[in-house]
C-alpha cells in the first residue's frame, strides 16, 4: 500500500510540474499579498517588524485557500475520481496521498519564499528560523484541513466560495498558534507549548481527513 | 428482457428487484436482469432513464434503492474488494490526465489496479500505440477513447461495464470495440453496455434491456393523494 501512496503521490506531483502554473500562481499571489501591506499602512519600520509574522502567516492561509480546490477537483473532472473508488486503494489512502503531493505542490513553495518576504516585511533576524519551522509544522494542517472542504465542494459548481466560508475558519487555530509561536522566540519566551500544538494540529487533521474527505466524495458522487 | 428469479443459475450475474432513487428524482424500479458467462446485456432506453445510474450501482458508486445484485449466491453489492477485482468500468469520462502521456495514464492505472499486463502490447490491439508518448491533450477525442478501451484490456476483471462506448470513435473504432467485445465473450466474460449504436455483437451471445420497461411507478397511495 505505501508504494500505491507513494505512486499517487508521485503522479500529483508530476502533474503539478507539467501545469505549472498553479504552484506558480500560489506563489504570485503569496508575494503579492505580503508585498500590499507595506504599501497600505506606510514603510514604517517598527510596526512592519510587529506585523510582519501575521502577514506572512496570514498571506500563507489565503494562498493555500487558493490551490484547495485543485486537490480533488480535476480528479471529479475527467473521471479519475471514479476509477480511484474502483480500484483496490482504499479511497482513504488516495485521499491521504493528494493532502500529502498537496502540501508538497503549494506548501513547502510557500516556505521556501518565506525568508525573502521576512526580509521585505523587516521580520527580526531572530524570528526566521522559527517562522520557518512554525510554517513547516503547521501548514501540513492547512491542507488536511482544506481537503475536507474540498472534498465536500468537489461536486458543487461554484464551489470555492463555499469552500473559503467552510475551511477558513477551521485555519484560525494554526493562525494563532502558528503566530504565537514566533513572536514568543521573538521576546525571548519558550515556545514549545505553541509548537507541540501545531504538531498536534497537523496530526490530528492527517488522522480524520482521510475517513472525513472519503466519505464525503462518495456521498457527493451519489 | 428479463427473466424470473427463478431460473437464475448461480454462475450467473444477477439483478433482483433494483430500485434507483437520485436525490428526489425516482429513476427506475423492480429491475430484474440475468447475465450469464460469455453474454453481453445492451441497456437500450432515452436519456435519463438510468442506464448510467444501473452501471453505477453494480460498479458500487452509487448505492441502490433497494434490490441485490448476486454471483454465485453472494450478494455483491458495495463489495469493493469483488468489485475492485472484477469489474471494469468504462464511463463516460475517460479517467485519463490531459498532461499526462498515455503511457504515463495507463501505466499508473495498471499499477494502481494491480495488474501486470503490457500496457505497450495491448495498445497496439487498440492500435494506439503510435500515441503512447504523446499527452492525452494532444489526442483527438477518438483517440481518448481508444487509450481509455486500453486500460480495459489491461483490467483483469472479468465483467465490462461500458457506459456508451463509442463515444468518439469512428466507423474503424467501433468495428474495432466490437471485435474486442467478441472476443470478451469468448473468453466467458460478461458485458453491460449502454449505447445507442448496434455493436455488431454475435446474435446468440446478447440480449437487450429496456429500461423503459422499468421506469418507477409510483405507489398508489401517491397517485391518490395527488389527485
Amino acid at each position: 500500500m505505501i508504494s500505491l501512496t507513494l505512486a499517487i503521490i508521485a503522479r500529483d506531483l508530476r502533474l503539478s510540474l507539467r501545469r505549472g502554473a498553479t504552484t506558480i500562481m500560489v506563489m504570485g499571489f503569496f508575494v503579492m499579498v505580503v508585498i500590499m501591506f507595506p504599501f497600505a499602512i506606510g514603510p514604517e519600520q517598527n510596526i512592519l517588524q510587529r506585523m510582519s509574522v501575521g502577514v506572512i502567516w496570514v498571506a500563507a492561509l489565503l494562498s493555500c485557500l487558493l490551490s484547495l480546490d485543485s486537490i480533488f477537483q480535476s480528479d471529479y473532472e475527467d473521471g479519475s475520481l471514479d476509477q480511484f473508488i474502483l480500484s483496490p486503494v482504499p479511497l482513504e489512502l488516495v485521499v491521504l496521498a493528494k493532502c500529502i503531493a498537496h502540501w508538497i505542490t503549494t506548501s513547502l513553495p510557500l516556505i521556501i519564499i518565506t525568508p525573502i518576504l521576512g526580509i521585505l516585511m523587516n521580520l527580526p533576524e531572530q524570528g526566521y528560523f522559527p517562522l520557518i519551522l512554525t510554517m513547516v509544522l503547521g501548514t501540513p494542517a492547512l491542507s488536511f484541513i482544506g481537503g475536507i472542504g474540498a472534498s465536500l465542494t468537489v461536486t458543487l459548481r461554484r464551489g470555492g466560495v463555499l469552500l473559503s466560508l467552510l475551511i477558513l475558519p477551521l485555519y484560525i487555530p494554526v493562525l494563532i498558534f502558528g503566530v504565537l509561536a514566533v513572536k514568543a522566540t521573538i521576546d525571548g519566551y519558550p515556545a514549545t507549548e505553541h509548537l507541540m500544538l501545531l504538531i498536534s494540529f497537523s496530526l490530528f487533521s492527517a488522522a480524520i481527513t482521510p475517513w472525513a474527505a472519503a466519505a464525503a466524495i462518495r456521498s457527493g458522487l451519489e | 428482457m428479463s427473466f424470473s428469479v427463478s431460473n437464475m443459475s448461480s454462475d450467473h450475474l444477477s439483478g433482483k428487484n433494483l430500485a434507483c432513487i437520485r436525490g428526489d428524482r425516482p429513476v427506475f424500479s423492480n429491475l430484474t436482469f440475468d447475465l450469464p458467462p460469455g453474454r453481453a446485456l445492451i441497456l437500450q432506453g432515452a436519456n435519463g432513464s438510468g442506464k448510467s445510474s444501473l452501471m453505477k450501482i453494480i460498479a458500487g458508486l452509487l448505492p441502490a434503492t433497494s434490490g441485490e445484485i448476486s454471483l454465485q449466491g453472494q450478494n455483491i453489492l458495495g463489495d469493493k474488494d469483488w468489485i475492485s477485482q472484477n469489474i471494469c468500468y468504462l464511463a463516460h469520462k475517460n479517467g485519463m490526465k490531459p498532461e499526462l502521456t498515455v503511457a504515463e495514464n495507463l501505466t499508473f492505472w495498471a499499477r494502481l489496479e494491480r495488474h501486470n499486463g503490457d500496457v505497450r502490447e495491448q495498445a497496439v490491439k487498440i492500435g494506439i500505440d503510435h500515441c503512447l508518448d504523446l499527452p492525452v491533450s494532444y489526442l483527438s477525442s477518438g483517440q481518448a477513447r481508444r487509450a481509455a478501451l486500453t486500460r480495459i484490456l489491461c483490467h483483469p476483471g472479468n465483467i465490462w461495464l461500458l457506459d456508451e462506448p463509442t463515444v468518439g470513435l469512428d466507423s474503424d473504432g467501433v468495428a474495432l470495440l466490437s471485435g474486442l467485445m467478441n472476443d470478451h465473450l469468448k473468453r466467458g466474460g460478461r458485458i453491460l453496455a449502454a449505447t445507442h449504436i448496434e455493436l455488431g455483437l454475435e446474435a446468440d451471445k446478447s440480449s437487450v434491456l429496456n429500461m423503459a420497461d422499468f421506469a418507477y411507478q409510483m405507489p398508489d397511495i401517491f397517485e391518490e393523494s395527488l389527485l
